[in-house]
């Protein structure tokens, strides 16, 4: 009966072959580390942000009037209104921490360079999606940062010239951020963005299945099947699917499916993820004032300026970078650069060894003194502007940049180390 | 069905006519939805440009309208007044008003279009507390200047063209909002017709 059912459904939706293609029959390399959960994680945050998100819109009051009240009254008077708060707000934090990392490990692996050009540039996409889905949403409570955090964002759109004025009004809907703003940031933040961040994630999944996963050595782990390549019984041992295999002109080494082996290594990602997301939840969910500022605590008032606008930690890399440059014109083109000169690293780096296992003693120290520039300037972006960490700002904006200059030059003529031949 | 072989330049020009004609299509139906994030009447009409009578002001006497939510001074600065504020300069933070706290038209030591009318937004560049006018009394603030701006929420002080002192917390001059004058007793504040 049951049977019968499938089989019913298989001739008109193929959904047990699909599952196998992507699920349970595709090939994933063995020597995935712990770097490779982030992006699960990412879905994991994703599924959490959709979910709470909804729940929140069920007692928010979209309105200049009434938003901050209903913050107030989620948090007191809906019950467990506190938690779904609390998970979606640290859960803006936590996708950014899992984005940030999964990043990392695509750009200390190589994941972006050929034939995952086009799978890094959907990820991409998703960050600058979530950059702005983040904003908006921390628009929404309408608390004194929110309010400034948006005055100072949305100006940065002022300094495009000729239309720059013109341009603000037009997202603003109002001559000052209003009630106009709120509404439509609304509209983006529950509707068309998270729209758009499915549509990109779904995109981005099915670039990596067509590519397939790079792992922590960087070589193939499908070979022509030209009779060169010894099979091991291990490699035996696994069926994958045939548009793997192509129908027998390729091989697959070294790989194991998907499911089960990586869903349950996932669950001990996820296990350990949860751990820490629920510590923030129950006892630090302000993230000591990193999370949620304290000046949110305030509703917004356009009279009264706080005395310190920092936007939220995961833009605050960006922030310093704006803010390191004098002139406001340049400075908003220099912080749009940092995240291009990230999407064009299939192009900057042209170097043929992914993976910085196997790359020169240069290319592992440039890497670090990247991620050193990335963490500094994200202190340097919560910090007030004083002319000593202006000058810090340039200083590590300057070899934040550097890397991608250093990368062009070197990765041409690289000396790399011998690849292995199977992974270790 | 047919068999006559295919037109193949008519079939390019039905594809790209069609594609033209439905690009042009789908360029108009964006129109209502870019335009429907422009300003709506109703926040054109509450941030419109409001005007001030001015023939009944006089020398020294500050008034406010009330211009986007915030309160706007304008000034009938004295002869004096205007004396004044070379004496100040070596004591201000921004003399030359460099920061963009003004239109172009105002950029000068005076800080309006005309020397004696002065017109600026009252709220300190500080945390938004309105300062207060005094026209005589500055002197208890700021040694030697009579008359000036005098924040009573954290110490900000101004001189007769709104321009900050040094060692204070506000960062930046007053804001002089875009304004033009209607006639000789009448100034529009909001709106200059674009005049720099």
């Amino acid at each position: 009966m049951f049977k019968n059912l499938m089989s019913w459904i298989e001739y008109r939706l193929p959904f047990t072959d699909k599952m196998n293609l992507h699920v349970m029959q595709y090939p994933a390399p063995k020597n995935f580390n712990f770097w490779y959960f982030f992006g699960s994680l990412a879905m994991l945050v994703l599924v959490n942000q959709i979910v709470t998100g909804i729940w929140l819109t069920m007692s928010y009051e979209p309105s200049a009037e009434g938003a901050f009240a209903s913050i107030e009254y989620i948090m007191r008077d809906v019950e467990y209104g506190w938690l779904l708060r609390y998970m979606h707000s640290t859960g803006a934090s936590a996708f950014f921490v899992v984005v940030y990392l999964h990043m990392l490990r695509g750009m200390m692996y190589g994941s972006y360079q050929k034939p995952r050009e086009l799978l890094w540039i959907f990820g991409m996409l998703i960050f600058l999606v979530l950059m702005a889905e983040a904003f908006m949403g921390y628009m929404l409570p309408w608390g004194q940062m929110s309010f400034w955090g948006a005055q100072v964002i949305i100006s940065i759109f002022g300094v495009i010239p000729f239309i720059g004025d013109d341009l603000t009004l037009w997202i603003r809907g109002d001559y000052v951020i209003s009630g106009a703003t709120l509404n439509r940031f609304f509209a983006l933040h529950v509707i068309a963005l998270p729209l758009v961040l499915v549509i990109l994630v779904f995109l981005h999944i099915m670039a990596l299945h067509e590519v397939g996963s790079n792992n922590p050595d960087g070589i193939d782990i499908k070979r022509d099947n030209d009779g060169s390549v010894e099979l091991t019984e291990a490699d035996k041992k696994f069926t994958f699917h045939q548009y793997f295999t192509r129908g027998g002109k390729k091989v697959i080494v070294d790989a194991i499916p998907f499911h089960p082996y990586y869903t349950v290594k996932d669950l001990v990602g996820v296990a350990g993820f949860l751990l820490v997301f629920a510590f923030v939840i129950f006892f630090v969910p302000e993230g000591g004032g990193f999370f949620l500022e304290p000046p949110n605590f305030e509703i917004a008032n356009p009279m009264k300026t706080p005395d310190h606008i920092a936007p939220v930690w995961y833009f605050t890399p960006f922030y310093a970078i704006l803010r390191a440059i004098p002139d406001p014109l340049l400075g908003a083109i220099a912080m749009f650069a940092a995240i291009i000169a990230l999407a064009l690293l299939p192009w900057i780096d042209r170097g043929k060894v992914r993976s910085v296992r196997y790359r020169c003693e240069l290319h592992r120290w440039n890497l670090v003194m990247f991620c050193i520039s990335f963490v500094v300037l994200g202190v340097l972006g919560v910090l007030p502007a004083t002319p000593t960490y202006a000058l810090l700002s340039q200083i590590f904006s300057f070899t934040y940049f550097a890397f991608f200059g250093l990368l062009w030059l070197y990765s041409k003529n690289e000396k790399t180390k011998p690849l292995p031949v199977r992974l270790t | 069905m047919s068999n006559a072989p295919v037109d193949h330049g008519r079939r390019r020009f039905l594809t790209i006519a069609t594609s033209v004609v439905g690009g042009v299509g789908a360029i108009g139906a964006a129109v209502p939805f870019i335009a429907s994030w422009n300003p709506s009447e109703r926040a054109k009409q509450a941030g419109a440009a409001v005007s001030a009578d001015i023939s009944k002001l006089e020398d020294g006497q500050l008034i406010r309208v009330e211009w986007r939510g915030r309160p706007v001074w304008i000034v009938k600065r004295t002869e004096e007044m205007l004396a004044q504020l070379a004496d100040t300069e070596n004591r201000l933070r921004d003399p030359g008003s460099e920061e963009p706290q003004q239109p172009g038209y105002a950029q000068n030591r005076h800080r309006s279009i005309k020397p004696e009318i002065f017109v600026a937004v009252g709220i300190c560049t500080h945390l938004g507390c309105s300062p207060t006018y005094l026209p005589s009394d500055f002197a208890a603030q700021v040694e030697g200047i009579r008359s000036g701006f005098f924040c009573p929420c954290h110490g900000s002080r101004f001189d007769m063209a709104g321009r900050v002192f040094q060692n204070v917390p506000a960062p930046s001059n007053l804001v002089i909002p875009p304004y033009m004058f209607i006639d000789d007793n009448t100034v529009l504040i909001g709106e200059d017709e674009g005049a720099v």
